[in-house]
This record gives structure tokens, sequence and C-alpha cells, in this order.
């Protein structure tokens, strides 16, 4: 029942199935509350000072692209990194099957803001003594802080998601593999056209869900000096000297961002056919 | 590459003064106290919310149903600074109307408070999928035997749906303990902070920043050996899952 390695954390993000339908609305109770809610933030808009908003708002807008940047790009390199960590966990040989399994359990064990300051204080501060280092091409790359922001973010994805892999690999049906190979595919085509396109779809509900979490955790590189949107709204904070507001503002920017998301994944889901359900 | 003895010098770890091992073990113990003060709190909450969620009124639902979506929604980076300066800030307002003197809250209340808010929401959900999936036949069984609805509560749901909800909760105590990280952001003198100021002060990175990653796996190891111990005994008499 248990794996040694702790279980994703899937059931825990926040996925389509929490997005409230239109029809659902407009109940006699719910129009009391959003009543009540409208009040409350006309309230707040009233009584709290929001005149710094106009000055900042075009470096809020780069804060959220450059957030969005680091979610997309991480995501993405994270999970070309999780199709082999999942796969080697399934048919690999031992030695990558148990270097797999350490990775993941290493990753998922420790914290990811610790994991950033490893790389950005323990590695940034071991590469400069390395003339061949500080010498070749990467080192413009290697002084800023968005490498190491980048890195530990793709590590951490890939960590979790190679667990998820791991998971859609197994449970692809073995007679779905049979029947390929009984077709002639060679291993490589079955891989292509029947196991990977099947581990995916079985593993979409989780990556959305895994996809939420990473942008849960992007505001951890603003730590590391990356401008990112939570950077953007400390620094709102030490020019003004206002808690709240800024607070309040990056939660709304946050909750919009991962409802945006969570559309686009149902509206993805929905365009792949299943069969029942 | 040069001789390495130079970049790893261990007596950095040793446990008396000039080493920084005790600060690091002072960290991790503020850690696990705050891991396990919020995760505590975070299970009162969660039982209240998931049996709001499921036997309260239309208004509670969907109060508890905003709850849960919003810190599910929003980086728990936010939501400590959010909670962190809210909670320290309506306690001394309610100090002040009480014509009481304003209190300096213990870091370690405020990161209990935080974390639990957060564990919150989570183990809500958990709990509410638990209760869910208890038969709703030994429920109606308690029923007919004339037991109260608090003993039913406490002698059939919460006993029936461990097991379902154990997966669930073991997750969300590793997310604890590494959750407390964040509250090095807010100040907090916790493993990972001091870590930090450790790194800073000897500028052995690499070591420190090691170090803490070990003590930190070694409390998730340590914590999967005791969840799978509780969990085959929550388990007992149920038929083996395949």
């Amino acid at each position: 029942m248990t794996s040694p390695a702790p279980e994703t954390t899937h059931a825990l993000a926040f996925t389509p199935e929490d997005l409230p339908t239109a029809e659902s609305f407009f109940q006699p109770h719910r129009i009391l509350l959003m009543a009540i809610f409208a009040t409350l933030v006309v309230y707040v808009s009233w009584s709290m000072r929001w005149d710094w908003l106009p000055q900042y708002l075009p470096k809020l807008g780069w804060g959220i692209v450059v957030t969005l940047a680091m979610l997309f790009s991480t995501s993405i390199l994270g999970f070309l990194l999780a199709v082999p960590l999942g796969l080697v966990q399934v048919t690999g040989p031992w030695p990558l099957k148990a270097f797999a399994k350490t990775f993941c359990t290493i990753i998922r064990g420790t914290p990811l803001l610790l994991q950033l300051w490893l790389l950005y204080y323990g590695l940034g501060s071991l590469f400069p003594q390395f003339p061949a280092i500080r010498s070749s091409f990467l080192w413009p790359y290697l002084r800023e802080s968005w490498p190491y922001g980048v890195a530990a973010l793709t590590i951490s994805f890939a960590a979790y998601e190679g667990e998820v892999m791991r998971g859609a690999f197994a449970g692809v049906p073995a007679g779905e593999l049979e029947a390929a190979r009984a077709f002639g595919m060679s291993r490589w085509t079955v891989f292509r056209r029947i196991w990977l396109p099947r581990a995916i779809h079985r593993a979409l509900p989780t990556l959305t869900g895994e996809t939420v979490l990473q942008l849960k955790s992007t505001p951890l590189v603003a730590t590391i000096t990356v401008l990112d949107v939570y950077a953007i709204i400390s620094k709102v904070r030490q020019d003004t000297f206002l808690t709240y507001e800024p607070l309040l503002l990056l939660a709304l920017i946050y909750l919009c961002l991962t409802g945006i998301l969570v559309l686009a994944f149902r509206k993805l889901e929905n365009r792949i056919p299943t069969r029942g359900a | 590459m040069a001789d390495p003895a130079p970049f790893i010098n261990w007596s950095l770890l040793a446990l008396s003064p000039p080493g920084w091992g005790s600060v690091l073990l002072s960290g991790l113990i503020n850690s696990i106290q705050i891991a396990i003060g919020g995760y505590s709190l975070g299970l009162l909450l969660g039982v209240g919310g998931a049996f709001g969620k499921l036997y309260g009124g239309p208004i509670l639902r969907d109060l508890l149903e905003c709850y849960t979506t919003i810190v599910r929604a929003v980086p728990e980076l936010v939501l400590i600074l959010l909670l962190y300066y809210a909670g320290t800030d309506l306690i001394n307002q309610f100090m002040g109307l009480a014509g009481l003197p304003a209190v300096d809250i213990s870091g370690l209340a405020a990161g209990i408070f935080v974390i639990g808010v957060v564990q919150g929401a989570y183990s809500t959900e958990v709990l509410r999928g638990a209760i869910k999936a208890v038969p709703s036949g030994q429920i109606e069984a308690a029923r007919a035997f004339g037991m109260s609805p608090v003993k039913v509560m406490t002698r059939i749901t919460l006993p029936a749906m461990l097991p379902y909800a154990i997966p669930g909760l073991s997750n969300l105590w590793l997310i604890a303990t590494k959750d407390t990280a964040l509250l090095a952001v807010v100040g907090f003198s916790e493993l990972t902070l001091v870590t930090r100021q450790a790194a800073g002060t000897t500028k052995a990175y690499l070591l420190f920043f090691c170090a803490a990653g070990v003590l930190y796996l070694a409390l998730t190891l340590v914590s999967n050996v005791f969840i799978s111990i509780i969990e085959r005994r929550a388990r007992r008499g149920l038929a083996e899952a395949a």
C-alpha cells in the first residue's frame, strides 16, 4: 500500500473539478453571499490605499510575464526529464532504476527553498573559484540568478512528475502493448505511438494539479533576486510601507492565474476523447 | 581541480561552539515543533471543515469552499506572509480593544497558526473524501442502534474513515515538515534560516545546505517508517488492496 517514497501531492492540488460551473452560481443564498462579498470588496477598495497602483502597473505586468515564463519553461523542461525518470523506474536496468528512485526520494524529501538556496548560494559561490567556468561561454548566464531558479524548479517538477509518470507507464494495460507488438511495431514505435501517449493521457489530470503546484512554487525564486511578480510586490511593500494591500493584490493575481491555468487544462482534457467515464 | 580538502571543513559541523552543529539541530527542533503544532491545528480545522462541508447548511458549505479554494490556489509563501502579518495585527487590535497592552506574539505561535490554517484546508479535503468513502450502511447501522450523532462520529465515522484518510494525511505531514522552511522568509529561525545564517557566516555554503538537506531527508524517511506502521495498524482487518 505505501511506497517507500512519499505519495505525490496531486490529490491535494487545485484541479478542474474544483472550479464551479456557471449554472451553480445562481442559487438564492449564493446571490446573497456574492452581494456581501461585493460590498466587502467595495469597502476594501475605498478604505485601503491603492494610489500606488498606477505607478507600479507596468512593472507588475512584467513580473507576471516573468512568473509565467518561469512556470512554463520549468514545467516543460521538468516534464521532458520526468518521462525518462518514470520510464527507467518501470523498465530500466537496476542501476538506472535505483538512481531514478534515489533522485525522486531526495528531491521530494527536502524543501524546495533549501534546494534553491543550495544551488544559488552553494554552487553559485563555488563556480567563480574555477577559472575554466569563468572563461567559458556559460559564465554570463551563471552570474545571473534566474538559471539557478529554473534549475531548481525544473528538478523539483521532474522529481514529482517522475513518480506520476512511473505510475502512468506501469498502468497502461499490457494488452495494448502486446497488441502493438503483434502488429509488428518496433520497441521504439510502440513507445512513441502507444505507450507514451496512453501514459500522458492517464497522467493528464494529475499533471494539472502538479502544474498548479508548480505555479505556487514560483514565488520562491524571488528569494534569490529573480524579479517575478512576488518580488515586485515585495518592492512595493518596501517602498510604500503598506502591509496588506500589495499582498491582497498578489493573492488575487495568483487566484486568477490558477483559475486560468485550470480552465485551460480542462479545455485540453475535454478535447481528448474518453470512452465511458 | 585542486585538493578537495579545503572545500570541506567537517569541524564546522561540530556540536560545540566553533562548530554550528548544535545551531542546526535546534533549528531542526524548531521546525519539528512547528510542523507538529501546525499539523495538529490543521487536523482540528480539517475535521471541523470536513463535517461542515458534508453536513453543514448551504452557507457554511460555501464559506468552507471559499476557504479551501483560496488556500489551494494561492502560493503558501503569500498566504504565510498575509496570515503572519494579519494574525499578529488582529491579536494586537483585539488586545487594544480589550484595553490591554500590545503583546509580542512569539514566532513559534505565529508559525503554528499560519501552517495550521494552510494545512486545515488540505486536510478538510482529505477527510471529506475519506468520510465519503465510509460505507453508508455502517453509519446507518450505528444510527439504528440508537447512537447519538456525536457517538456515531467518535465510534464509527472517524475510526472507519482512517484507512482511507491515512495516505492523504501522511502526505500532509510530509508537506507540513517542508512548508516550515517557508517561515525562513518571515524570519523565524527554523532549520532553513539558521542554515543560511551558518553558511553566510562561514562561507561554507554547500556543506551547510547539504547538511540541512540530510536532516530534512532523515525527517522524511523516519516519518515514512512511522507512517507505514500506523497504516498497517489502521488497515488491520481490511482486505488487502491489490
